[in-house]
């Protein structure tokens, strides 16, 4: 469980962080969204020690991160947004110097690290450099390194960004098993479809500033079911329905060029601060 | 706090066991030209103190080289921080400050003591044998503990990888050369030596040429080197528990 109280994060003059307010619960996939420099990333830095926080508090089932760190530490994996692997250890090596951080015994490490691989599909590298693996193989490095130590809670910070498309959705099969197996995930992202995707709950995050939270279902509930976007004098309007029927109804008084899809997350976004995620 | 030190400086060592050959050669150039140019051909004929110029100066590369060697951690720490983020790894895992400051301490020492190694096999082959007695590596580990300790706390200071080259241009290198290393301290005038007093090295350098020629150090250089060596401890774990923001 995550529970974040009046959290703030200055940087001089920078206000990062206003007054986040978080719960998430046991065992379920959490999505923060919102565009670059929204806050996303040092809100992950705070509650994994990264980063001091300026005022609030923020615990981690149960434990303050700013006075039991290192029991908060042990309840949580983070998957960085940065490869942050040893390029010249192998496989293996960076999973074992991880274990050892967590002070794992020797047994239990050989064990844990070969059983993590499998599960990553990626048994056959382990005494391969970490150098002359492709991104995608990488990522799933770090999320088998995230995992070694068994944590209740796995942050993942932007886990697929510059992944192709096919990479992505099996990293996405690998957090949904993850989370099928009791662990609670807490993911940012600025990938709509990632978002609706894996996350049973959203928090927009907008210059520091949880927005709107809800599940995703809900929030396009909200905006409708089907979106017509045209153009008007340069600008792009979208107009929403709640019924396919409503949408061609409207369809058949359109003279301009005009595009109908399913209502996304992107939408609700947008409607919420007038900016686009990416 | 020991399994957390242990792990870090396992993994300095695992990174030094891949770079092992590269190491050996890249700390066999120096102390090798500075016996081929300075001890054989320039100091051929040249007595210092009733030894030859050679035995003069290698006790001095040794000092120089724990020295060097010691703070060429602070590189490995900032190519860890700022080109492949390990540091974050560290800072997420539940270790202590300390714990990761001993174990970088231990792998910078670690490297002194490879690189004083080869500077013995070297000598042995100009013909030179040192007497390597408790004294003598004792003003090695201080030493070499002390500027660990620099290195580690500078790594956290310093905004880039330019500004560590910088440090190591106007602070390192002119204490190598000036630190009793390549000349006596004692022949400069008295106010040079004043100031040269100050530095660590001199001290060490000392300590390691006196002990190295079987004789008794003054103790005063030992308790200055430690010291030190606790005060930049210290330094350095205020450093790393700054690094956070």
């Amino acid at each position: 469980m995550i529970i974040l109280e009046n959290l703030n994060k200055h940087y001089k003059s920078v206000h990062a962080l206003k007054d986040v307010n978080l719960h998430v619960n046991s065992g379920e996939i959490f999505a923060c969204l919102g565009p670059n420099g929204a806050g996303k990333t040092t809100l992950i830095r705070i509650v994994t020690g990264l980063t001091r926080l300026s005022s609030g508090k923020a615990f981690l089932n149960g434990f303050n991160v700013e006075k039991s760190p290192l029991a908060a530490k042990k309840e949580c994996g983070l998957v960085p947004q940065a490869i942050n692997l040893d390029q010249e250890l192998t496989v293996f090596e960076n999973l074992d110097i991880h274990c050892r951080l967590y002070k794992m015994p020797a047994k239990k490490r050989r064990i844990k690290i070969d059983d993590l691989l499998d599960y990553m599909d990626i048994l056959d590298r382990k005494k391969t450099l970490i150098k002359h693996l492709s991104g995608g193989m990488k990522r799933r490095v770090m999320i088998a390194r995230a995992l070694t130590h068994s944590p209740q809670i796995l942050f993942l910070d932007e886990p697929t960004v510059g992944l192709d498309a096919n990479i992505r959705r099996r990293i996405w099969a690998i957090i949904k098993r993850i989370q099928e197996d009791g662990t609670t995930i807490f993911l940012t992202t600025h990938y709509i479809e990632e978002a609706e995707f894996l996350a049973q709950r959203v928090a927009f995050l907008n210059e520091g500033e949880i927005v709107a939270l809800d599940t995703p279902e809900n929030f396009m509930a909200k905006m409708g079911v089907w979106a017509i976007d045209r153009l008007e004098e340069s600008n792009m309007e979208t107009t929403y329905f709640k019924t396919r029927q409503e949408a061609k109804s409207f369809i058949v008084e359109q003279e301009k060029s005009f595009t109908l899809r399913r209502v996304h997350l992107e939408d609700v976004f947008l409607a919420l601060t007038g900016k686009k995620v990416k | 706090m020991i399994q957390g030190c242990l792990a870090i400086y396992y993994r300095e060592l695992m990174i030094m066991k891949r770079r092992l050959p590269k190491m050996i050669a890249t700390m066999s150039v120096s102390p090798l030209l500075y016996l081929i140019a300075f001890g054989y051909a320039m100091g051929h004929n040249v007595k210092v103190d009733g030894h030859t110029y050679l035995e003069f100066l290698l006790p001095g590369l040794v000092a120089m080289s724990s020295m060097t060697q010691a703070f060429s951690i602070a590189s490995e720490i900032n190519i860890a921080r700022f080109y492949w983020h390990i540091f974050e790894e560290f800072q997420s895992a539940p270790i202590s400050n300390i714990s990761y400051v001993c174990g970088e301490i231990l792998a910078g020492m670690t490297r002194a003591f490879m690189s004083i190694i080869i500077i013995l096999i070297l000598g042995y082959f100009f013909g030179v044998s040192l007497s390597c007695n408790i004294l003598f590596w004792l003003a090695i580990i201080l030493n070499s503990f002390i500027f660990a300790s620099l290195a580690v706390g500078m790594a956290m200071l310093v905004k880039s990888h330019a500004d560590q080259a910088m440090f190591s241009s106007f602070v390192i290198t002119p204490m190598a050369f000036l630190g009793g290393t390549l000349f006596p301290v004692d022949r400069l005038p008295l106010w040079a030596q004043k100031i040269l007093f100050l530095l660590p090295l001199t001290h060490a350098s000392k300590a390691i040429r006196t002990a190295s020629f079987g004789n008794t150090p003054d103790y005063s250089s030992y308790i200055i080197l430690f010291l030190t060596g606790v005060l930049f401890i210290i330094i350095s774990f205020m450093c790393v528990n700054r690094a956070r923001d």
